[in-house]
C-alpha cells in the first residue's frame, strides 16, 4: 500500500511551510529515515525523513510550493508497486479533508496499532510485570521504539527519530536523558565540521604567499546561509524600503548606564542596547503601525505583544533572537535573557522558543565602531532598526562647540505599512526615551 | 379542642390518604421513582403526634415519611414535587420519597437506612440540652423491624445513659417489610425492649386519633416533668404493601380486611358525627377540599421544573470544594497546568 | 515557633478551639475520666467538665451517629473513634449519613462534626487492629478526609477541621504521637484542608506521601540525597478533596514519582495519585510511577513479620532508585 507524506508541523505556531527543494527524485527509492525533502518555515530551513521506505512514486507538490500543516507532499510506494491515478487521488484527498497524521512519530504509531491493536493497549495501560512477558514474545511497543511518553514528546518537539537514540531505561527504553545527551552529540558533531571549515579558511588568509596562491574553492552554502540569502532577498526585492537617519543624544543614557552597573554584578551589566531594545519597545506601543506584519494584500497585522528581534551574528550567518514582551520586562532582565539566548544562539543551543515570534528588530553593529547603516527588514516585520557606535563627537550646544555623546540610527521601513512621517515621529518619541532614559526604567 | 380544630385533624388524615393514593397512581404512571412506601392505614399517629407536639419539639422519622412531612406542616404541594423529584420539593428533588425534611419546621427527615436515624436523634436531643433548650422534646418514629438492628440499642442505650429527652415511638406495623414481628423479634410486646435500659414505656391503639393523642400527651408532659426517654409502641397497621410492588404474600386478605373496620380515618369521621361534632355534610365537604388540595398538589409537582443540571453539584459540601466530574475535570486541570 | 510532639499539637488545637468556641464538644470512648487512649485529651475533663467531654459506651454507632444529630443542631462535636478499625461498626454513620445528609435534603442540615481516629499498624496490634484503610473513606464524596504527616499540620488542620461546616474524617497515625516538630503558636494560624504542601524540593524525582509516609519520605530523601538524588517529598495531608497541583507542578519537572502509602496497593491512594499523574501529565512521564504500599496480607502479630509486611523508608528508597533507573 502507497504511503503519503505530509507537510510536517514543525513547531507550536507554524501553520504552514514552503517546499523548498526536493531532495529524492521521482523513481528515486526511498530507506526509512532518509531526507527527502527541504521544507522552511519562517524560523528555519528544516529536512523531511520519510518515515516510509520504498519508491518517492509522485511529488505532489513542486518545490517553491508553500502548504499548511498536513497537506500531501508526496506519495511513496512500496518496492514494485504502482500505484493507480485513482489511488493516489484517493490517498491525497483523504489526507486533504481531515488532518489525520500530524506528526512522522504519531503516523507511526497509528500504524503500529492498526497491525497490533491489542498488544499496544496493553502495553500503554499496564507497563508493569505483565507486560514484560509479551515484550519477549516479540510484540513490540508503540512506535516501533521503547520510549518514555516524555521523550516522545521532546522527540517531536525536536524533531528527533527515536530510533536512532540508544535508550538507557529498563529494557532499552528511550528516557529524556538519552534525547538530550544524543542532541548534544548531534551538535557537537555539528560544531566539529563548522570548525574543521574555519580552520580551513583561516590557513587560506594566514598562508598568504604568491608563490602558494590556493586554488579557487566552490563551498557548499549551509542551509543557515541559504535561508539568510532566501530571506533577505525575498525582502529586499518585495518589500519597499525606505530609510530614515537620526542622531540622539547619548550622554545621559551613557552616565545612566554607568551608574546602574555600578551597582549590578558582573553577570547582569546592561548594554547600550539593552536600553535600545527597551526604548524601542516603548516607542513601539505608541505607534502600533511599526509594530506589524503585512498580513496579506489587503491585511496588516498590528501585533499585541511587543517582541524584539535582536540580530546576533553566528558561526556562518547571523540569527535573531527575541526578548518578548519587551515594553513591559525590567532593563536587568532583558539584559540577562539577551545574553542568555544570544550565549546559546553562539553554541548552536539556541531553542526554539528563543527566535520565535519577534514583531520588531533591531540589528546593532556600534561593537564594530560602524558609524551608522540601513539594514534589510527581517520578513514580515514592517521595520528594523539599525543602530551604530556611541561616540564623542564635536556637537554645537548654545552656540558653543562641545564634546557630545552621540549614536546614530537608521530605520528601514516597509511602505506598504507606513509612510516617512509616521516613522520619523516614531524616530523622535525614541529620542525622549534614549536622551532622558530615567523614562526606561519607570 | 373545638370543632375547626377536629375538622382539620380530620381533613389532614384525608390529605394524606389521598396523596398517597395519587402518588401510587403517578408511580404506576412511572412519573414517580425509586421506592414508594405509603403509609395508607397508619395515619392517625403522625397526625395524632403532631397535633399534641409543641414546635419546639424535633420530629425524625425512617423511610414511610410522606404523613410525617404533611403533618410536620410541609405543604402537600411541596411533598408531592419532592415525590417527582422536581426543584420544588422540600429536598430539590434530591431525596425523594424517602428523605423529605423541613428544618424550619422542625422535621429532621425522612431517612432511609432502617434504625440508622436512632442515634441520630439521640444527638438532636443532646443538641437541645447542650444549647439549653428547655422543655424541648426529640420524637424519633421507627418501625417494628428497627427494632431488632443495633443502632436502635445502641441509641436507646445512650439516651438513657445521657438521660436525654427523646419519645422514641414504635410504630408497630406488625410487618418488617414481609416479616411478622413474632418472625423476627424475640419479644413480641416491643416495649419490652425498654425494660433492658430501664426506660418506661408503654403500649397504646394507633388507630385512633383521639386516644393517640391523649395518651402521647401524657407521655410528653412526664417527659418534660421528668426527663429522659420514654419508649411509646404504637399498635397500628398499614394496608398497602411494604412498597410499590410487594406481592403480599405474608398475610390474607381478610387480615387487611379486618383491620381496614378499624381505619383510622372512619374511626374518626364516626367519632365525629356520633359525638354531634361534625355532620355527614360537613365531613364531605372536608373530603371534597382534601381532593382539591391533592389535585392542585399533582398539577403544582407535574408544572415545577426539573432541578437545573448545574445543581447535580450543590451541597455536596458546604464549602466550596473543586466539581470532579465523571473524570472531566481531569481534562481541564491538564489544560491549566 | 514551638517544639512539640504529634500529641501535644492535637491536643493544643483541641483545646484552644474548644477555649474559643462553647459549642465544641468531644466525644468518644475514654476521652474523659481517661483522658484519651493515647492521652490526647488529658486534663481536659477536669477543666471543660462532663458536659463538653463526653465519655461515651463502646458503642461507636451511637458516638457518631449522636455527634452527627448534635451537629445538625448546629453544634460543632469532635467524636472520636480510637481506631479507624472501629470506624467499620459505625461505617453507615460515616458514609451514610454524615457523607450524604447534607446533599440528600438539598443543603438543609448542615453537618460541621469531626471524627477523630488513628489509623496505621505496628504496634504488634494484629490483624484487626492494624489496619490503614483511609482509602476507603476518601471515596465518597460529602466526607472530608484529612491526615497530617507532621505536627504543625497536625495542629492547623485539626483546627481547620472544627471550623469546618463540612464533616471532616481527622485520621491521626498512632506511631507519630512522639514525633516532634516545630509548630507555630497562634490560635488562629490554621491549615487549608484540601491542600497538598511540598514539604522537601527536589528536582529528580517527586515522592508523594502522607500521615506517617511523609516522615518515612522524607528520610529516604535523605538516604538519596547521599547518592546524589534530590527528591521532592509532596504531602498530600487531604485525600478527599485530593489536591494534585503540587504533585503535578513537581513532577513535570522530575518526570518521576513514587507514591508511598501505609495501607495496602490495590485499590488504594497511591492508585489514585498515580492514575490522575498519568490523566494529568502523560507527557511528563518518563517512567512508570512506583507504587509502595503494604504487603497484600492482614497485618500479623509476631513483630518480625509484621514489620516485614509494612512499607519502610527503604522501601521508598529503592522504589525511587528504581524509577530514576539509578
Amino acid at each position: 500500500m502507497a504511503e503519503l507524506v505530509t507537510m510536517p508541523k514543525l513547531g507550536f505556531d507554524m501553520a504552514e511551510g514552503t517546499l523548498v527543494r526536493w531532495v529524492k527524485a521521482e523513481g528515486e527509492s526511498v530507506n526509512k529515515g532518509d531526507v527527502i525533502a527541504e521544507i522552511e518555515t519562517d524560523k528555519a530551513t528544516v529536512e523531511v525523513e520519510s518515515t516510509h521506505g520504498g519508491v518517492m512514486f509522485r511529488h505532489v507538490v513542486e518545490e517553491e510550493t508553500t502548504l499548511p500543516v498536513n497537506a500531501p507532499i508526496a506519495v511513496i510506494a512500496n518496492d514494485g508497486e504502482e500505484p493507480s491515478e485513482d489511488e493516489i487521488e484517493s490517498l491525497v484527498s483523504a489526507a486533504g479533508g481531515k488532518p489525520k497524521k500530524k506528526k512522522a512519530e504519531s503516523a507511526k504509531e497509528e500504524k503500529g496499532s492498526k497491525e497490533e491493536p491489542e498488544a499496544k493497549a496493553k502495553k500503554e495501560s499496564e507497563p508493569a510485570e505483565p507486560a514484560e512477558k509479551e515484550e519477549e514474545s516479540g510484540v513490540t511497543p508503540a512506535g516501533g521504539v521503547r520510549s518514555s511518553p516524555l521523550a516522545r514528546r521532546i522527540a517531536e518537539d525536536k524533531d528527533v527519530n527515536l530510533k536512532k537514540v540508544e535508550g538507557s531505561g529498563p529494557r532499552g527504553r528511550i528516557v529524556k536523558q538519552d534525547i538530550e545527551e544524543y542532541l548534544e552529540t548531534m551538535r557537537e558533531e555539528g560544531r566539529e565540521e563548522e570548525a574543521e571549515a574555519v580552520g580551513k579558511a583561516l590557513q587560506t588568509v594566514a598562508g598568504f604567499a604568491p608563490s602558494e596562491v590556493p586554488e579557487d574553492e566552490v563551498l557548499e552554502m549551509s542551509r543557515l546561509r541559504q535561508a539568510i540569502g532566501r530571506r533577505m532577498q525575498d525582502s529586499n526585492q518585495n518589500f519597499p524600503h525606505f530609510y530614515l537617519t537620526r542622531s540622539y543624544r547619548t550622554g545621559a543614557l551613557m552616565s545612566l548606564r554607568k551608574e546602574l552597573n555600578q551597582l549590578l554584578p558582573e553577570s547582569d551589566k546592561l548594554s547600550v542596547n539593552d536600553f535600545i531594545i527597551k526604548a524601542v519597545a516603548l516607542a513601539l506601543r505608541q505607534y502600533p503601525n511599526l509594530n506589524a506584519s503585512i498580513e496579506d494584500e489587503k491585511h496588516i497585522r498590528r501585533h499585541g505583544h511587543v517582541n524584539i528581534g535582536v540580530a546576533v551574528a553566528v558561526e556562518g550567518g547571523l540569527m535573531t533572537v527575541v526578548v518578548s514582551d519587551a515594553d513591559q520586562k525590567p532593563l536587568r532582565l532583558i539584559a540577562r535573557e539577551v545574553r542568555e539566548m544570544a550565549g546559546r544562539a553562539r553554541d548552536g543551543k539556541v531553542k526554539n522558543e528563543d527566535i520565535q515570534g519577534s514583531t520588531f528588530s533591531i540589528s546593532n553593529l556600534g561593537m564594530f565602531e560602524i558609524d551608522d547603516f540601513a539594514a534589510i527588514i527581517n520578513p514580515p516585520e514592517a521595520a528594523i532598526l539599525a543602530v551604530g557606535v556611541v561616540q564623542k563627537v564635536p556637537v554645537v550646544e548654545g552656540g558653543e562647540l562641545k564634546v557630545g555623546s552621540r549614536m546614530k540610527a537608521t530605520i528601514s521601513a516597509d511602505h506598504r505599512v507606513t509612510d516617512g512621517a509616521e516613522a520619523a515621529e516614531f524616530m523622535q518619541v525614541l529620542a525622549n526615551y534614549l536622551e532622558e532614559p530615567m523614562r526606561l526604567l519607570l | 379542642m373545638d370543632k375547626n380544630e377536629h375538622l382539620k385533624l380530620y381533613q389532614e388524615m384525608v390529605i394524606i390518604r389521598r396523596l398517597e393514593e395519587s402518588a401510587a397512581e403517578l408511580y404506576q404512571q412511572g412519573k414517580i421513582g425509586g421506592f414508594l412506601h405509603l403509609y395508607i392505614g397508619q395515619e392517625a399517629v403522625c397526625t395524632g403526634i403532631s397535633s399534641v407536639r409543641q414546635p419546639k419539639d424535633r420530629i425524625i422519622t425512617a423511610y414511610r415519611d410522606h404523613g410525617w412531612a404533611i403533618s410536620a406542616g410541609i405543604e402537600p404541594k411541596i411533598v408531592m414535587a419532592e415525590l417527582l423529584g422536581k426543584a420544588d420539593g422540600c429536598s430539590k428533588g434530591k431525596g425523594g420519597s424517602m428523605h423529605m425534611a423541613d428544618t424550619e419546621l422542625n422535621f429532621w427527615g425522612g431517612h432511609a437506612i432502617v434504625g440508622a436515624h436512632i442515634p441520630i436523634a439521640a444527638g438532636l436531643a443532646l443538641g437541645d440540652v447542650y444549647q439549653g433548650n428547655e422543655d424541648a422534646i426529640t420524637i424519633c418514629m421507627f418501625g417494628d423491624g428497627a427494632t431488632n438492628i443495633g443502632f436502635f440499642h445502641e441509641g436507646l442505650n445512650l439516651s438513657k445513659v445521657w438521660n436525654l429527652p427523646v419519645l422514641w415511638v414504635c410504630e408497630n406495623n406488625q410487618y418488617g417489610m414481609g416479616t411478622a414481628v413474632k418472625r423476627a423479634s424475640a419479644v413480641s410486646d416491643i416495649r419490652q425492649k425498654a425494660e433492658g435500659y430501664g426506660m418506661p414505656n408503654d403500649q397504646i391503639d394507633g388507630m385512633d386519633l383521639m386516644n393517640v393523642r391523649e395518651k402521647v400527651s401524657k407521655v410528653m408532659d412526664q417527659i418534660r416533668k421528668e426527663g429522659g426517654p420514654y419508649l411509646l409502641e404504637i399498635m397500628t397497621y398499614r394496608y398497602r404493601g411494604h412498597s410499590m410492588g410487594d406481592p403480599e404474600r405474608y398475610r390474607e386478605k381478610d387480615e387487611v380486611k379486618k383491620w381496614e373496620d378499624e381505619d383510622p380515618i372512619g374511626v374518626f369521621r364516626k367519632y365525629l358525627i356520633d359525638e354531634k361534632i361534625a355532620t355527614d355534610a360537613e365531613l364531605d365537604e372536608q373530603d371534597q377540599e382534601a381532593e382539591a388540595i391533592v389535585e392542585e398538589a399533582v398539577n403544582f409537582a407535574e408544572s415545577s421544573p426539573n432541578p437545573a443540571p448545574d445543581t447535580l453539584f450543590d451541597n455536596i459540601y458546604v464549602e466550596p470544594t473543586p466539581i470532579e466530574y465523571r473524570g472531566y475535570e481531569m481534562a481541564q486541570e491538564s489544560e491549566e497546568n | 515557633m514551638a517544639r512539640m510532639t504529634m500529641r501535644e499539637a492535637i491536643s493544643r488545637a483541641l483545646w484552644e478551639e474548644m477555649e474559643r468556641d462553647e459549642t465544641v464538644f468531644i466525644q468518644g470512648e475514654e476521652v474523659g475520666v481517661w483522658g484519651g487512649t493515647y492521652a490526647v485529651t488529658k486534663g481536659f475533663l477536669d477543666h471543660f467538665g462532663e458536659k463538653r467531654v463526653r465519655d461515651t459506651p463502646i458503642a461507636e454507632a451511637a458516638i457518631i451517629g449522636s455527634a452527627i444529630g448534635a451537629a445538625m443542631t448546629g453544634l460543632r462535636p469532635v467524636a472520636e473513634l480510637m481506631t479507624i478499625n472501629f470506624a467499620f461498626v459505625a461505617m453507615d454513620h460515616i458514609v451514610n449519613e454524615a457523607a450524604k445528609l447534607h446533599y440528600m435534603f438539598g443543603g438543609q442540615f448542615k453537618l460541621p462534626l469531626v471524627i477523630r481516629t488513628t489509623s496505621g499498624g505496628g504496634r504488634q496490634l494484629a490483624a484487626t487492629h492494624s489496619q490503614t484503610p483511609d482509602a476507603i473513606f476518601a471515596h465518597f464524596p460529602g466526607l472530608k478526609v484529612v491526615s497530617p504527616g507532621t505536627p504543625a499540620d497536625a495542629k492547623g488542620l485539626l483546627k481547620s477541621a472544627i471550623r469546618s461546616d463540612d464533616p471532616v474524617l481527622f485520621i491521626e497515625n498512632a506511631t507519630l504521637y512522639q514525633t516532634r516538630g516545630e509548630v507555630p503558636e497562634g490560635e488562629d494560624v490554621l491549615e487549608e484542608l484540601g491542600k497538598s504542601k511540598v514539604q522537601r524540593e527536589g528536582d529528580d524525582v517527586t515522592i508523594i506521601a502522607y500521615s506517617k509516609m511523609v516522615q518515612a519520605a522524607l528520610e529516604a530523601a535523605d538516604m538519596l540525597a547521599e547518592d546524589g538524588i534530590e527528591a521532592e517529598v509532596v504531602d498530600l495531608r487531604s485525600l478527599r478533596p485530593l489536591d494534585m497541583g503540587p504533585v503535578i507542578k513537581s513532577f513535570k519537572r522530575t518526570n518521576r514519582a513514587v507514591v508511598a502509602e501505609e495501607g495496602w496497593r490495590s485499590y488504594g491512594v497511591g492508585s489514585e495519585v498515580a492514575a490522575r499523574i498519568y490523566e494529568l501529565a502523560f507527557d511528563y512521564v518518563d517512567a512508570p510511577v512506583k507504587r509502595v504500599a503494604q504487603a497484600e496480607v492482614p497485618l500479623p502479630y509476631n513483630a518480625d513479620l509484621e514489620q516485614m509486611a509494612l512499607p519502610q523508608t527503604e522501601d521508598i528508597y529503592h522504589a525511587a532508585k528504581e524509577v530514576v533507573y539509578g
